[in-house]
């Protein structure tokens, strides 16, 4: 292929991707003296730059609602201006489209920049149970994982010892305790709300967070600005880039290929990967390198696509994919939000409530063992909300809504401030073959690089999961004495979360014990591919109610020293 | 490079870029630093000092008369009281017409509305908006908020469309009329909106409603008694 330029330099391990799978790998192994060429399909981060932590919204003329006012016409940035989130993120990238099948319903977000989605996330980091791993076991439905928690477990403690996640240890069979960060005392309303939680016979325990309220490994402790969503410059929370990838950078190992969009990955006559295409978005330029390993951890569905993009005559069906599995099983998490009005909470004391960002407070799924009873399989965890937070644009639209204007809105505005409270259900879904991605045939994005079409249905077990969240959600504002405003979040329709948009997407590239009917063994390697691993999302066989980030860490570090020791030994 | 900057340099105020770069090199010399309240205190100060003071405003978009007409109507729907100042105390003017000078699709929405509130008020009292008295100025709005109840609107909209997706509330300009006061209660949703949104993103609507966030702690605490008080307000009791 004459017009493809080759760098004659020949790489390690590339790695494709550089969020908490991608950042993981290249972490532990440049710590093990293997080098890593990371391919980002974004630029580099450049935390100061890049990140808005601690500006009012008055510090910016539009105050948030971004030039000509685009948030009124619902053209602002996805979690508002000031989130990292915003940094060459969102839920459309100019000139990389996807596609939807008719009748289906996905929004797919996207992070183009060193660290991707870990930039800016909400850093929840819950275990899955021991049961998470043998659903199927259970109930009949989806798959067992290849893996126990016993195989995981050494590697949360790795992960945990080495991010740093506040908690306690509380001995919930559905949240298992890890090595725990002291955390930040809860705020009063979070108090009242888990009185509440414990009438109706619900745990409410202390957030398990990526955030340290310890200095650890020269990254200073949490100062408490609540705004871990916006990027943090002390980098005393967790994302892949300022904790993993900076520090790699530093071991001479590292060398990182930003902008760089990964088209295809290379296999030789053996039917070895060789090799991975990529365009260089800066001149738009196709490159290849050549390398001894690829690990993928693009992102579930941008690792599906690529292993898709990547066919040949030896795997016509995209590479690794003999059993047709790579982008099925697509799973989202079931979401549902709903906000109460608390009149007890009016016009309290007004104190500090930002805290580590988010809620200092949550609630484990309770009823595993009651799973017969309940009418749908599987269950959820309860994030909580409330307190005085910053004002930002758009939060008084309700009271100017329903209070008129003049000294009366004015007066209601500050009665109201700090009664509400919100609960957000994160749940199971039950993987179904409706829901899928796949190449679609007419397009390509502005790389020249087939894009994904996606198929996705909720079924009749996330709604009715959805309902019992609804239930328990009103019980909860009542038994507080508050009265239900309605859910929340604009991205719930018809009663559940629209699917895509909790950001969990998982499963498109699976693992499992039958190369029949699953693409990676249990340590994330190709079945077909002996020196090709999958380190995201993609892995995930089910989607437990945990969000899935912390997993991804652990899933990743346990393939990293699977893969530094199968090099060593010579296998790969 | 000289040790010492010459004089001019130190006496210049630091800009946010300033402030954050000296953070970040003081927490990477010291490694486990608390990061302090001053630090934080000094990037906000930063990032006023860099914005700058420039006398009155200029309105970029409006004439002298819409802009009075703006100041009015924001005045109104947050006027100073005994806790703090009015909407145009907080900028909520400069807002909108740095808002509207930017996208011609507002534009339209104010300087339209402005015309129909002033053809309103000459048709019933021979005068511009501004310039009728203050009982005739609060009779109109009133009569705007009432018709725009939103049980009101919700009522005129279930006859209109039933169950239609379309219809899409509040923020946007689809209500179906329910009376020929219908263009003025649009409007004066989107003047209260963006009015109480300037207002309260201000540094006197943030004291106003009384945001104490937004600073860097070296260790997080919630006062007991507040705690002790929040509990004791609830169903659960002192629990």
């Amino acid at each position: 292929m004459a017009h493809i330029k080759q760098t004659p330099e020949q790489h390690e391990v590339v790695v494709i991707g550089s969020g908490a799978g991608g950042g993981t790998v290249a972490h532990v192994l440049t710590r093990m003296g293997i080098r890593v060429t990371l391919l980002e399909a974004g630029p580099m981060l450049n935390p100061l730059a890049d990140f808005k932590e601690h500006l009012w919204p008055h510090d910016v003329d539009h105050r948030g609602a971004e030039e000509g006012g685009g948030v009124y016409f619902g053209r602002g940035e996805a979690f508002g201006h000031f989130n990292a989130s915003a940094v060459k993120g969102g839920w459309t990238l100019e000139g990389e489209p996807y596609t939807v099948a008719r009748g289906s319903d996905f929004l797919w977000f996207r992070s183009r920049v060193v660290g991707g989605r870990t930039n800016h996330y909400g850093r929840i980091s819950l275990r899955f149970s021991d049961y998470d791993f043998n659903p199927h076991d259970r109930d009949g439905l989806g798959a067992n994982w290849p893996i126990s928690y016993e195989d995981l477990a050494p590697y949360y403690d790795k992960a945990e010892a080495f991010i740093g996640i506040t908690g306690t240890r509380e001995g919930i069979r559905s949240a298992p305790d890890g090595v725990f960060q002291p955390p930040p005392p809860p705020k009063a309303h979070e108090l009242v709300i888990q009185q509440a939680s414990h009438k109706l016979g619900i745990p409410c325990i202390a957030m398990r967070r990526a955030v340290i309220t310890r200095p650890l490994n020269g990254r200073p402790a949490c100062h408490y600005c609540g705004q871990c969503g916006r990027g943090c410059l002390t980098a005393s929370n967790y994302s892949s880039s300022q904790v993993q990838i900076f520090p790699a950078l530093e071991t001479g190992k590292l060398k990182i290929i930003h902008s760089a969009m990964a088209r295809e990955i290379l296999t030789d006559a053996r039917g070895r990967a060789s090799g991975v295409v990529y365009i260089d978005k800066k001149s738009r330029t196709e490159k290849r390198i050549d390398c001894r390993v690829v690990v993928v951890a693009a992102s579930a569905c941008e690792s599906a696509r690529l292993l898709l993009n990547s066919r040949s005559g030896l795997f016509p069906n995209g590479l690794a994919n003999g059993s047709g599995t790579v982008g099925r099983f697509l799973m989202d998490t079931v979401g549902l939000g709903m906000a109460g009005y608390v009149p007890s909470l009016e016009n309290l004391p007004r104190y500090n409530t930002d805290g580590m960002s988010g809620a200092h407070l949550y609630m484990p799924w309770w009823q595993w063992e009651d799973q017969g009873r309940l009418g749908f399989p599987r269950g959820y965890h309860i994030e909580i909300g409330g307190g005085y937070n910053m004002p930002r644009v758009g939060d008084f639209h309700g009271a100017a809504r329903r209070h008129g204007y003049g000294r009366k809105l004015k007066e209601q505005v500050r009665k109201e401030y700090g009664a509400f409270v919100r609960f957000a259900g994160r749940g199971e879904m039950i993987p179904n073959n409706l829901s899928y991605c796949e190449i679609d045939p007419e397009v390509v994005d502005r790389w020249g690089i087939p894009v994904l079409r996606f198929h996705f249905k909720w079924s009749d077990y996330e709604w009715k999961q959805a309902r019992h969240m609804e239930k328990t959600f009103a019980a909860l504002i009542e038994s507080m004495g508050g009265k239900v405003i309605g859910l929340t979040s604009h991205f719930d329709r018809h009663g559940i979360s629209v699917p895509g948009t909790i950001i969990h997407e998982v499963g498109t590239v699976r693992m499992g014990d039958n190369p029949q009917n699953s693409v990676l063994n249990g340590f994330c390697q190709s079945h077909e591919v002996e020196n090709l691993l999958v380190c995201d999302g993609g892995t995930f066989v089910s989607n437990p109610d945990k969000n899935p980030t912390l997993t991804i860490n652990a899933l990743a570090w346990r393939a990293s020293d699977y893969l530094a020791e199968e090099m060593r030994k010579g296998n790969v | 490079m000289s040790e010492h900057p010459p004089e001019s340099e130190i006496r210049r105020p630091l800009t946010r870029r300033q402030m954050l770069e000296k953070i970040a090199l003081a927490l990477t010399a010291t490694g486990a630093a608390p990061f302090e309240f001053a630090w934080g205190e000094h990037v906000h100060q930063a990032a006023r000092e860099e914005k700058g003071e420039t006398g009155a405003y200029q309105p970029k978009l409006f004439k002298p008369h819409e802009y009075r007409t703006i100041r009015r109507l924001a005045e109104l729907i947050i006027p100073a009281d005994e806790h703090s100042g009015s909407a145009v105390d907080g900028g909520a003017p400069e807002f909108i017409d740095l808002l509207c000078s930017q996208n011609p699709e507002l534009a339209d929405i104010y300087t339209g509305g402005l015309l129909w509130l002033d053809a309103q008020t000459r048709r019933q009292h021979g005068a511009t908006f501004v310039d009728a008295t203050e009982a005739q100025q609060a009779s109109l709005l009133d009569r705007l908020v009432e018709e725009g109840d939103p049980e009101k609107m919700e009522a005129a909209r279930a006859t209109r469309y039933g169950a239609s997706e379309d219809y899409q509330g509040f923020s946007t300009y689809r209500i179906d009329p329910v009376s020929d006061l219908a263009p003025g209660v649009r409007f004066f949703e989107w003047l209260r909106k963006m009015t109480v949104d300037a207002f309260y993103t201000s540094p006197i609507g943030i004291e106003d409603v009384g945001y104490q966030g937004n600073r860097a702690v070296g260790q997080y605490e919630v006062p007991e008694s507040i705690i002790q008080e929040a509990l004791r307000r609830s169903p659960f009791g002192g629990a």
